[in-house]
């Protein structure tokens, strides 16, 4: 009876509403309320209209999300104004901001390459971008070339770009297992739709998101295990919680907590589970099945994105994790980031050597990048986290260069990926080749480039952190990826144009703008890095 | 009843799924098996959910019922156009891009 009485007054109560700090959340809602204008866009404006109305809203919902990222950084919040918001779902801290910053300015320009519609032959007239018709109609069918006919475009691409970039902002100042499972799937979901929305080589395009598909679910499945076994350990999924429970520092133990503490196997076999899930958006040996078939059969536009984007994300995420919730396991953590980092680098490295397409070279050269990150991340140090961040932000506008340049290169069939089909491009396009040569350059971290600064930084972190060996093995893998990202000049600048080989597109303004921003941000990171490196070793601190 | 013992479900539920997604050749299937992946966790953090005395875990699994959901969304449209151009859901036969 009392208990009745009890409930029914408790239910007259008013419910506290929950503080949410609008302020510092700006960022990620300005993405995702442009994406749901998006969608209302789709749903309401005629076919014409969408294109520039989709590409504006996207420019400028990036654009005022990195002001706010901005702004957010100048009060302070990435030092002495840092701290937990919305219910301590998220950590608004140095690195988060510095890790946001980066993916919207990324975003901007994958966006740029999205909106690129003058390399492809014009289609009964009207300009075509890199994205299918009708991605639901069945490639080489009548309804795909009756919706070429009318000129379809599938605009549908911006709003899920805003989608994704909303999880990405999320994913690294997740704060709580929930959230950080929730987020990975927000920027999950639209890519592996964006990836079967090529508009050639639909097959291939359509295949890679298939695999993409069932391998991040099956990967997101072990996290989500992973996340059940640590709240089973520590009856939180708060990420301060867990690491006062692995620390043996919390306070009010109760019966159950004392059960499942005692039990080590839980923290050991979740964590794994958790950084099993980590490592494969990472895209690192063991877990880097995908990205080659990825990489390649996916719209160039939305695999520089994703190279770029999605690597910054969940580094930002797995630093965290290390750093802030498992601290007190580094000695059980460390040998097998060791394993793993050393077989990203050589695995990655030596089997780029015997690659014959670009858009594949560039996977298994992304797989070697995953490690000297991990080597970074390993050194366990906060020049680990600044290096870490500082490599980031180089990788990522390379990346995305390098992809802007490959959609360039054409030929009857689209984009003329492979190598042998390279060949003299120097002497035919010497600006193109050159612009290229610069990005590979910088991924085999030749100095004056990006590529070296990020790398010495890593690797200077990784020494100081007592991680000498790791360091070895990284400048070896370094020296063997060296050679066919030059192997590729040496192809472009010294070797005979073949007889009916692909052509230079001359692109619009906007993917030139794309890669001139890639090479700008490239050359100025690698003669004057000071500021940069400054910056990142000052938004190197996590908040707790 | 002991609740260890959903515990030990769940990850022999786990176990199933993750097979399932490694030996299975149809897409589908694989899916369904992925799914049972999920729900092996949902079960696994009801259970915890109860030991400690806690909702955080349930709270959890409402979440991931919902994420769930929206994999199918995406997965089945994935696999019936892939379905739809080449008549075949086996994931042996997309392999146009090997090595």
């Amino acid at each position: 009876m009392s208990t009745t009485t009890e409930i029914v007054l408790r239910a007259q109560e008013t419910i506290p509403a929950p503080d949410i700090e609008y302020g510092q959340l700006a960022p990620v809602l300005i993405v995702i309320g442009a994406a749901v204008v998006g969608i209302l866009f789709e749903a309401f404006l005629p076919r014409r209209a969408r294109y520039v109305a989709q590409t504006l809203l996207s420019g400028l919902a990036l654009a005022s999300a990195f002001a706010a990222v901005v702004g957010l950084a100048v009060a302070g919040n990435a030092s002495t104004e840092a701290g937990l918001v919305a219910m301590g779902a998220l950590a608004v801290d140095g690195p988060t901001l510095f890790l946001q910053g980066v993916i919207l300015l990324v975003s901007l320009v994958s966006l740029f390459t999205f909106a690129e519609r003058r390399l492809d032959p014009r289609a009964h007239g009207r300009h075509v971008d890199s994205f299918a018709a009708e991605g639901a109609a069945v490639p080489g069918g009548e309804s795909e070339k009756a919706a070429v006919k009318a000129g379809f475009t599938t605009t549908e691409v911006y709003p899920l770009l805003l989608f994704a970039v909303g999880g990405m902002l999320v994913f690294p100042a997740a704060n709580d297992l929930l959230t950080l499972f929730v987020a990975l799937e927000v920027f999950s979901l639209p890519l592996y739709v964006l990836c079967a929305l090529a508009r050639r080589k639909r097959l291939l395009s359509q295949e890679a998101a298939l695999k993409y598909f069932l391998l991040g679910a099956f990967s997101s499945a072990f996290l989500l295990f992973g996340i059940a076994l640590l709240y089973g350990y520590a009856g939180t999924v708060k990420y301060a919680g867990i690491a006062e429970v692995v620390a043996d520092t919390n306070s009010g133990v109760t019966e159950a907590l004392a059960a499942t503490t005692g039990n080590d196997a839980l923290l050991l076999t979740g964590g794994a589970l958790l950084l099993a899930g980590l490592l494969f958006k990472v895209g690192a040996v063991p877990f880097h099945m995908w990205t080659p078939d990825v990489y390649q059969g996916a719209p160039t536009p939305v695999t520089g994105f994703m190279a770029a984007a999605t690597k910054v994300a969940a580094f930002g995420a797995l630093l965290r994790l290390l750093y802030v919730v498992l601290p007190g396991l580094t000695w059980d953590w460390r040998p097998v980031m060791w394993g793993v980092a050393i077989a990203s680098m050589a695995a990655g490295a030596v089997i780029a050597v015997t690659q014959t397409d670009v858009k594949r070279l560039l996977a298994y050269s992304s797989i070697a990048h995953a490690g000297f990150i991990l080597a970074g991340v390993i050194a366990a140090t906060p020049a680990g986290i600044s290096s870490v961040l500082f490599y980031l932000g180089a990788y990522s506008f390379v990346t995305v260069g390098a992809f802007a340049v490959v959609t360039l290169v054409r030929d009857a069939g689209g984009e003329a990926t492979h190598l042998s089909k390279w060949a003299g491009l120097g002497r035919r396009s010497p600006l193109v080749a050159a612009v290229f040569a610069v990005f590979l350059l910088a991924f085999a971290g030749i100095p004056l480039t990006s590529g070296f600064t990020g790398k010495f930084a890593v690797f200077k972190a990784a020494a100081e952190g007592g991680a000498g060996a790791l360091v070895v093995v990284g400048v070896v893998a370094s020296a063997v990826a060296a050679f066919f990202y030059i192997r590729v000049i040496v192809l472009m600048f010294f070797s005979d144009p073949r007889p009916g080989g692909p052509s230079v597109a001359v692109p619009s303004p906007l993917t030139s703008t794309a890669i001139a921003i890639g090479v700008l941000v490239t050359l100025v990171l690698g003669v004057a890095p000071q500021y940069f490196l400054d910056l990142a070793s000052q938004a190197g601190v996590f908040v707790r | 009843m002991n609740p260890v013992n959903y515990l030990f479900l769940a990850a022999l539920l786990f176990t199933i799924g993750a097979s399932g997604v490694l030996l299975r050749r149809n897409a589908i299937v694989v899916f369904m098996s992925i799914e049972l992946m999920l729900n092996a966790a949902n079960l696994a953090l009801v259970t915890f959910s109860r030991m400690h005395g806690n909702l955080d875990g349930q709270i959890i699994a409402f979440f991931t019922m919902v994420v769930a959901a929206a994999e199918v969304v995406v997965g089945l449209a994935i696999i019936v156009t892939i379905f739809r151009s080449r008549h075949s859901a086996s994931v042996d036969d997309a392999g146009l891009m090997k090595l």
